[in-house]
């Protein structure tokens, strides 16, 4: 997956290597509270009335309800309360950006406070601590239906729990060899430890009912055409499968490459060591992806790490919260500035990068016409994923209809295709984020079981 | 002592009466004391060590832990127990511990150099001895050698005494207090103050009974019988003793409330008018002493706050008092005693025509609803719930709904965000005892 830096040294030959160090360089960002904490943080909710925070959740989740579980040392029923809402509330908890979400709305922030409840480390403590005998989930009384569900990430691992709960027979095809998605792939190392994404996709498994193919591909080795003939229904959740291209020569060169390639990599590595790292690299992008691979790049040794973003910070889709933990790690920040060429050593590999200057003028990004030049052994492109258009190439995926490169749905989820729904990062509009994602497969589960149901009903 | 010795700027001798330039010191029924600040008899008062680290500490009195006959009672492992608030705060507290289990001489010997080496210190030795004169004929000239102030008579303790036909089993018969009260009057020549049990009906009746007796005082309240909590686990309370439990005796703040209106009800008692009262019952602050003060007690009495929190706490105490004091211009703590009580009534004096209603500060309100679903669910459905044009919640108090029963600003956690308003109603003041729609009411 790193190949384009195989020329470059591992960690292990950079810097003084030390592997505990390194290890903890990639444990939990944000330690868990501890049992007393948690007691603490869960006494400052006010237990508000339909509460604000429950509002900013992209899932639902009755934020006020839970915490006074905590608080009263409820944690299974916290858990519970959580899941119903969001059955991948543990990963949530760890990657929602919830300064821009839930603790954000908090009431808490107010003028005389200015300090909101810790919602995400004490969603965290729930459906960390939480003990069921079983799962806590059961299924209705099974329909005989069998939906396709396409993509094991976020938004298919939760429309496919709800479907199962709701009676439904569920076949997930996941092109990769492991579930989980993003969760599993794309998330900074320290974001999610030891091994959280695979052990929560096995707990929302115990429902039953599910089963998961893997190394099935949509547009590759699967074709739309054969679920929608197979299956009563096809929900998609196919997320965002390429990465955009910089559009200049040289794009191939080795020491070019996608974040998410390495962050790939760099989640499923057992040896941290082993990981190709560039004393001196470049990441261009400014969301959350670019945040996370400058940031592990610094944490696995480079000395010098470039963040490069052609508008200013406030433009930046990475929260504040995110920008700091750059900074704190020693990224350095460079805005106002795009790609303007790659540069090559005499092997023909990357050296560095030549910015051109921008500015806005009239509402539009123009180049200055100054150009500057940073040295670099790699370059890190984080400036968005596409839509891999290709998994939708077979004769029935194409006819669906596109908003944009991504799949047009209604708001019940519903493709321009009978009984095909979709959710998740591949359909517009979204946040892409994985709240989002969660809560769009479990709308969708409910369409399509109304959907199902009406059917069964008029037969 | 390796004391400093100098007194360090800012820092007032702790036994001077004067706290920033306020005087505190008391004459509480003939005994007198720097301050009003007293430790209740408990576990804090039960031996010269503790007594004196208090007087050290600045607290103006002390009343010893319950004497009684010999041989000296036994305690059980294992005697306290906690009722928590939601952050393991100590709301309430409960124990299970009896009268000294130390011998009476070495009690006496004590209390005695004690005495002597604290003579501007108020020191009352409590005592619970059984139901007969010759036990009290027995020990009071004992206690009266001792050079003590006065006598606090234990007849209150509700666990483990009245077992013997002392403590509760006293005080909560009024003919027995009395009958008690007057054999100590008779063989001791000192104040006797009658410590009373709140296990009651009607605490008046026990006033009454010792001012019967010759009282020169009463003390109140005892504590209250109470089972904290229960171990759901092994199915017992708490405090456990092996593998059982028992009731114990409940203080700490949460009593606080039953004590003022007890405390109250003796003082505007025209049986009682100028008995003098020590209260006792959850007393934390200078603003917990600073009520009971104002509802009729000449001094006050403490245990829980210093047994949770050491006898420092008596600074803070005297420091906030003197300055509320002072800022008030009361020159002294007989200045503002029951201050309150005649404004302390029965409900059918109470003007039926007085309205008041909430008002929510919109600058200060977080929107956190509270208000609106205490309201709506539980009262008068007074609160509106409006959503403005950026979606920010906004409650609103329904005026002609509201019927200014203050939950709302009970419930709302911003400090003076909701605040109740008195109404211009153009009614004349009007009890219920006067109110047409009274059918027992008194021609006027």
């Amino acid at each position: 997956m790193t190949s384009p830096l195989n020329h470059l040294p591992s960690a292990k030959e950079v810097g003084t290597y030390d592997p505990d160090t390194l290890a903890s360089n990639f444990s939990d960002l944000h330690p868990p509270l501890t049992h007393r904490q948690a007691m603490i943080e869960s006494q400052r909710c006010l237990y508000c009335f339909d509460a604000p925070c429950v509002e900013a959740c992209p899932s639902e989740i009755d934020i006020p309800s839970f915490i006074r579980q905590i608080s009263e040392n409820n944690i299974n029923g916290a858990a519970e309360t959580i899941l119903e809402a969001n059955i991948l509330g543990g990963s949530c908890a760890r990657v929602c950006p919830t300064e821009i979400l839930c603790e954000r709305s908090c009431v808490r922030n107010h003028d005389a406070e200015c300090q909101p409840v810790l919602i995400g480390l004490l969603q965290r403590h729930a459906t960390d601590h939480m003990q069921f005998d079983g799962h806590p989930f059961k299924r209705a009384a099974s329909t005989g239906r069998h939906v396709a569900v396409v993509g094991a990430g976020p938004a298919g691992l939760s429309c496919a729990h709800r479907l199962a709960m709701l009676g439904h027979q569920v076949t997930v095809f996941e092109a990769e060899q492991k579930p989980g998605g993003l969760n599993e792939y794309g998330i900074a190392r320290y974001k999610m430890t030891d091994d959280f994404a695979r052990k929560e996709v096995e707990f929302l498994l115990e429902i039953g009912g599910i089963d998961i193919q893997y190394g099935q591909r949509l547009g590759d080795n699967l074709e739309l055409a054969a679920l929608h003939q197979q299956y009563d229904s096809v929900f998609l959740g196919l997320g965002l499968g390429t990465s955009r291209a910089l559009g200049l020569t040289g794009d191939e060169a080795p020491g070019l490459m996608p974040a998410v390639d390495y962050i790939k990599t760099l989640r499923q590595t057992d040896d941290l060591g082993s990981l190709a790292v560039a004393k001196r690299c470049i990441v261009i992008g400014a969301g959350n992806t670019a945040i996370d691979m400058a940031t592990q790049m610094a944490r696995l040794g480079a000395s010098e790490v470039t963040l490069v973003y052609r508008r200013g910070v406030e433009a930046m889709s990475a929260t504040d919260h995110e920008q700091e933990i750059a900074k704190a790690n020693g990224v350095r920040m460079i805005t106002w500035a795009q790609p303007d060429d790659i540069l090559l050593d005499s092997q023909g590999r990357v050296a560095g990068m030549r910015f051109a200057k921008t500015r806005e003028q009239a509402g539009q990004l123009t180049a200055t016409g100054e150009t500057f030049e940073i040295a670099a052994d790699a370059i890190f492109k984080a400036i968005g994923q596409g839509f891999d258009s290709s998994s939708l190439k077979d004769p029935t995926a194409s006819e669906l209809a596109r908003e944009g490169e991504r799949i047009h749905v209604d708001d019940m989820f519903r493709t321009s295709l009978p009984n095909v729904y979709a959710g998740g990062d591949c359909v517009k509009p979204g946040q892409d984020l994985t709240v989002q994602a969660v809560q769009h497969g479990k709308l969708a589960a409910h369409a399509i079981h109304q959907a199902l149901v009406a059917k069964q009903e008029a037969a | 002592m390796n004391t400093l010795n100098f007194t360090p700027p800012g820092k007032h001798d702790s036994g001077d009466s004067v706290v920033n330039g306020v005087d505190l010191s008391v004459n509480f029924a003939g005994i007198k004391a720097p301050n009003p600040f007293w430790l209740a008899s408990a576990p804090p008062t039960d031996k010269a060590y503790n007594v004196v680290r208090a007087y050290e500490a600045g607290w103006g009195g002390v009343v010893w832990k319950t004497l009684g006959e010999e041989p000296p009672a036994v305690n059980v492992s294992s005697r306290y127990s906690a009722h928590y608030g939601k952050n393991r705060e100590v709301i309430g507290f409960n124990n299970i511990e009896l009268i000294t289990d130390r011998s009476l001489e070495i009690n006496l010997k004590e209390i005695t150099q004690v005495k002597k080496d604290w003579p501007d210190r108020a020191l009352i030795v409590s005592i619970m001895v059984p139901c007969k004169e010759e036990a009290w004929a027995y020990i009071l000239p004992l206690v009266e050698a001792t050079g003590a102030d006065g006598i606090e008579l234990n007849l209150g303790c509700p666990h483990g005494m009245p077992e013997r036909g002392m403590g509760a089993a006293v005080g909560q018969n009024p003919d027995l207090i009395e009958k008690v009260t007057y054999w100590c009057k008779k063989h001791y020549s000192k104040p006797v103050i009658v410590k009373l049990t709140p296990n009651i009906t009607d605490i008046r009746v026990g006033a009454q009974a010792a001012l019967r007796g010759g009282a020169d005082a009463v003390s109140l309240i005892n504590t209250i019988n109470s089972i904290t909590s229960i171990d759901l686990d092994n199915m017992v309370a708490k405090p456990t003793v092996g593998h059982q439990s028992t009731h114990g005796g409940y203080c700490g703040s949460a009593v606080k409330p039953i004590a003022m209106n007890m405390v109250a009800e003796i003082a505007r008692d025209p049986a009682t008018p100028t008995l003098p009262i020590s209260g006792i019952g959850g007393i934390s602050t200078w603003r917990d002493a600073a009520e009971f003060i104002a509802l009729g007690s000449g001094s006050v009495q403490v245990c829980t706050a210093a047994m949770l929190n050491g006898f420092r706490i008596v600074e803070e105490m005297k420091d906030g008092l003197s300055r509320w004091m002072a800022e008030k211009g009361y020159d002294s703590i007989e200045a503002f005693s029951r201050k309150a009580i005649p404004q302390t009534t029965d409900w059918k004096h109470l003007d039926i025509n007085f309205k008041t209603i909430a008002k929510i500060d919109q600058d200060l309100c977080i929107e956190c609803g509270r208000c609106y679903i205490a309201c709506e669910d539980t009262s008068h459905q007074s609160i509106a719930k409006l959503t403005e044009q950026d979606g920010s919640r906004r409650y609103e108090v329904i005026e002609e709904e509201c019927v200014g029963c203050n939950l709302c600003q009970i419930t709302c956690p911003v400090e003076n965000c909701i605040t109740m308003v008195p109404q211009e109603t153009g009614k004349p003041f009007l009890a219920w005892d006067n109110d047409p729609r009274n059918p027992f009411r008194v021609a006027s």
